[in-house]
This record gives C-alpha cells, structure tokens and sequence, in this order.
C-alpha cells in the first residue's frame, strides 16, 4: 500500500507570549501539491502559526512534520526545501535585484537560475537596479523570487498581497498559481477572503489562536448558504476591482 | 563566485562603498583631522614676548636700550594707566618699571608666558648693565622627529580609526539586518550562521589594510612622521586591534533590535575611550588613582603599542602587557557575543 506523506502536519500546536495564548492547540494538514490558506483576522495567530512551521519560533507543545521531517531532527534538510516570504523583512536597499537574489542562491544546494527567477517574476527590467527604488509590488516580487531561488517543496507566504494595489496584487497570483501549477504545495496566510477564494484549494479559518471553520472555499460558503439569507443576485459576477483593474489596464502596470 | 561566503563578503563591500557617509568618516574625516591638528600644532619659531616699560623716569632710557638688544622681545613704552590696562588685558606680558636705580617687575607668576618673560627681560636688564655669565655656553638645536604633537597624535587618530571602523562598521550592519528581520530571513534559509560572521571579518580584513595605509602613508608622506619600527610587528598590532574592536563590535550588537538603541549603546562604549585612552592628549595626564583602569581599556592598550613601535621602534615583545590586554578583549567579546547573540 503507497501512502503519500502529507506536505505539512500539525497537531495540538500551542504557544504563548507571557498570558496570551496566540496559538491555542491548532490542528492542520495540507497535502501535497495542495494551495492551503489560512484566514483570519489580524492577531488571530496567523503568522505565529506559519513561522512555527518555518522553523523560525519554538513551540509550547505539539507536533510539527514537513515532508516527514521534524525541525528537531532534519532542520538543514528542510531549510533546503522550504521557500520563505515574510510579512516584515526588508530586504537590502543598497543591493540590486540581481546581487539580492544571488545572495539567496547561494545559500542552497540546488536552486533555480537567478536570471530564470527574475523572468519569472517579471523584474528583467529592474535587474541592476537598487532595492530602495523599487515600488512596493516590486518589493514583494523579489522578495517571492527569493523564496523561490532555492526551488522549495513547499513555499510559505505570509500574507503577501497586504498593502499592494489591485494590479499589483493580480500579478501576485499569477506567480501563485504558476508555481502551483507546478505541483508544489503553498501554505499562505490572508484576510482577504477573495485571494483565499482564487488561489486557494482548501482553507483554514482561524481565531484565537485555533481552526473555527475548514474545508474548501466553496464547501465554506456551502455550509453557511443554508442558514444566512443569500445576497441579491448581481448581474455578473464581476467585482468592483475587476472594473478598476479593466479600466486602469489588465497588463500589469510596474508605475 | 556561487560560493556563499564570496556572495555575504560580496554584500558587506557593496553595503559599504554604497554609503557616502560612511566611506568618508572611515577614510577622509581621520585625513582632515590629521591636517587640522598638524597645522594647529606645526613647529614653529617660539613667539616673540612683549614687554612694557613704564616711561616716567629718565632711568627707563638706558633699561629699554638694554631689552631692544634681545632679539626675543618686542618692547613697548607705555604710560602708567595705559601700562595696567595692557597688563590685565594680556597685551604685554610683563610691566618693566624702572625705580630708584633698579627695576621692578609687574606680572602673574601663573601664567606661564609671565613667567617665561621674567627670565628674559631680567637676562636683557643684566647684561646691558655689565654683567658678564661665568660659565661659557655653545647651542645647537636640533628639533627631533617623533617628538612633535603631530607624531604623538598620528599613532592615537589610528588607534581612534580602528576602533570607530570596528565597532560601527561591525555593529550597525548587524542591528540594522536584525531591526528590519533581514536576519531572521537569512535564519530561514540555510544559510551558515558561521560564514555570515566570517564576512564581517574578512571585509573588515579589507578595509583595514585600506585605512591603514592611507592614514599612515599620509602622515608619512605630508608630516614625515617617523615609522621606526617593524613594519611587520605594526602589522600584527593592526590586526590584533582591529580583530578586537569588531569583537566589540559584536558583543555591542549582539541583542540590540534598533540602529537608535546600538548608537547609544557604542557611544556610551566609545567615549570614555576618546576621552581616556590617549588620542589627543597622553593618557597620563588623569590622576594615578585611575591609571590601571585606563591602562586596561582596549583603546589605550592599540594606542600605547602603536606608538611604541612607530614613534621607538620598540619590538613586539617587549609590548606584552599591551598585547595581553588586545588579545583578552578580543576573546572576551568574542565568546560572550556568541553567547548572548540574537538571530531573529
């Protein structure tokens, strides 16, 4: 019998700061392959959870499996396999877009070519250009490059659309859903409820600090169709954004 | 070049040479200094003093035909009022007042150039009044290299030099990566906790040879300040020294989370240094009481063994307790650093 071994498991995660329990016995697993999101409100646990899972914080209690591996036993190992985008860093502006991702290169074993990494992040033209002059969604396509220069199994994004403008933020997808398409798994964090709904195959919604709701997007509206009233039906589905981003131009604008 | 120690080391020199200001007060600010205090303090003829001679008795004409004939005084005859005013203004430093067949002089023994003006106008007053000097004295002058103000404070601004490049070129790289989480990015990669160290070090390598040479082959070349010992024991002072302000460097940087935070903290570890350990001045000018604390800090330690072998030639081992001191703030930091060393 083959069992395929889960990207990522989770179970009874805790952790505390002093009274405050940030992550309050969370249970998760995200298949391989699988975009997996987790929503929920700021100070929900949201980005405690994810940097657990990267490694980057210690746990109160629980478990924690990557690829089969723990970050007791195999921690190089899975530095190796794991792309990371945080929601805080800012990286070098002295720099250019080409030195930061070399910089990321070498730190792995294998990766990716940095000049196949910035075609793909659609930075060609920013190549030999400063971090510092960057604009904010160019900011956050290096620092996705970066997460992606290793050729990670699984990539971790923390909430990597907060703060862009609607052309910006499609971009983003885009890269997403490219990489996915490749059949590597995605463990992304967000509030907004229509990025987990493009992006996303299953999502977890979690407040205080544990899973409130799961399953995917559409079972989740699925489950609460029944009791709340629908909303007035509208002609198209379209939203107000798709008419901004018609209107300021589908070809994603860099300025 | 893929190599990730190449690519960290690359980073520390694009970091640096990509910041004006930090390029100009590791390797102009000590050159202009090193001008400013050399002009201020150049050698030069010694002042000529001026007198005043109160003019009211026929006996002050023979008393300044005797003080013009020494060439080091200016002489100046005043009337009484106007002589007091001179004298409490500084104008003149002394009052020459002809009485009753003799002098008498008017002056604050205090000040140094009173003092010195004493001697002068009382030789001058003797001679033009006959005295002849028992013992017959022959001069040669010779002003020595090495005893100048120029070539005690080259060895200090050095010694200052790598202390600041050291400590800031160290500690702020590392608070500024931590403050905006660049650090706990490299943690999650796999990156080696041990080249991203090693590449301060041999930047900082770098760097050193650059500001040595400059400010030394400055001071050689416009002051002609003497470089009389080993060119390779001055070397190892060098980097002993500079391997243990980066140390320092380390130690300062090891927990701050802010640039503004570290500043304070370096400063708080830099002056007493500046102030203490002999750049401008000889560090024995404070009280004895303090002395072994003094001669403990790490900057007194670099500048003491730099000045012993450029402006003595004294060698390498017979600068041990200065090496000691060196070596054991270079350990101590070290190890304590690594200890109390936040990543994230």
């Amino acid at each position: 019998m083959v069992t395929i071994t889960p990207a990522l498991v989770v179970r009874g995660l805790r952790k505390s700061y002093g009274d405050v329990k940030a992550v309050d016995g969370l249970d998760l697993e995200v298949q391989s392959g699988e975009c997996f999101g987790i929503l929920g409100p700021n100070g929900a646990g949201k980005t405690t959870t994810i940097e657990i899972c990267e490694g980057l914080l210690e746990r109160d209690s629980g478990d924690v499996e990557l690829l089969g591996m723990t970050w007791e036993h195999e921690p190089d190992k899975l530095k190796e396999k794991l792309g990371i985008q945080l929601q805080d860093t800012q990286l070098s502006e002295k720099l250019t877009v080409a030195e930061t991702l070399q910089l990321f290169r070498s730190f792995y074993k294998v990766g990716r070519e940095v000049n196949d990494v910035i075609e793909m992040v659609q930075l060609e033209e920013k190549k030999t250009a400063r971090v510092g002059t960057l604009s904010g969604g160019q900011k956050q396509r290096l620092a996705i490059a970066c997460a992606m220069v290793g050729n990670p199994e699984i990539l971790f994004l923390d909430e990597p659309t907060t703060g862009l403008d609607p052309q910006s933020r499609r971009q983003l997808w885009t890269l997403i859903e490219e990489f996915r398409s490749t059949g590597r798994t995605i463990l992304l964090t967000t509030h907004y409820m229509d990025e987990a709904e493009r992006l996303c195959d299953r999502v977890a919604i979690v407040d205080h600090g544990h899973i409130i709701a799961q399953g995917s997007p559409h079972e989740l509206i699925e489950s609460i169709g029944a009791t709340i009233p629908p909303p007035p039906p509208r002609a198209t589905s379209a939203t107000l954004e798709d008419v901004f981003v018609a209107l300021t131009g589908r070809t994603l604008r860099d300025e | 070049m893929d190599r990730s120690i190449v690519q960290l080391t690359l980073v520390r020199f694009r970091e640096f040479i990509r910041q004006p200001e930090a390029v100009f007060w590791t390797f102009v600010f000590p050159i202009l200094l090193a001008v400013g205090l050399g002009l201020a303090f150049r050698s030069r003829a010694p002042d000529k003093v001026k007198v005043g001679v109160v003019a009211t008795q026929p006996a002050a004409a023979s008393v300044i035909a005797s003080l013009k004939k020494d060439s080091s005084l200016i002489v100046e005859t005043m009337t009484d009022s106007a002589a007091a005013l001179a004298l409490r203004t500084a104008k003149v430093a002394l009052l020459v007042v002809p009485e009753n067949g003799g002098v008498r002089y008017v002056y604050d023994p205090q000040r140094s150039e009173s003092a010195n003006a004493r001697l002068i106008t009382d030789r001058a007053i003797q001679i033009g009044g006959g005295r002849t000097d028992p013992v017959k004295v022959t001069e040669r002058r010779v002003t020595e290299r090495g005893s100048r103000y120029i070539d005690f404070v080259i060895p200090g601004l050095l010694g200052m030099n790598l202390m600041g490049s050291g400590v800031w070129g160290i500690g702020f790289a590392i608070v500024d990566s931590r403050g905006k989480r660049l650090l706990k990015r490299f943690m999650a990669t796999p990156m080696s906790r041990a080249e991203y160290l090693m590449s301060f070090l041999f930047s900082r390598l770098f760097f050193l040879i650059l500001e040595v040479v400059t400010l030394l082959g400055f001071g050689a070349l416009v002051f002609k300040v003497p470089m009389r010992g080993s060119f390779g024991e001055l070397s190892v002072i060098c980097l002993l020294s500079a391997l243990a302000f980066g140390a320092l460097g380390l130690l300062i940087a090891s927990r701050a989370r802010t640039v503004e935070g570290v500043s304070g903290l370096m400063n708080f570890v830099m002056l007493p240094m500046w102030i203490f350990s002999g750049v401008f001045f000889s560090s024995s000018n404070f009280p004895s009481l303090v002395q072994p604390i003094i001669r403990i800090l790490p900057l007194t330690a670099v500048n003491d063994a730099l000045r012993a072998n450029m402006l003595e030639g004294t060698p390498i081992t017979a600068l041990g307790f200065q090496l000691a001191v060196i070596v054991g703030w270079l350990l101590l930091s070290f190890v304590l650093a690594l200890k109390l060393f936040r990543w994230r």
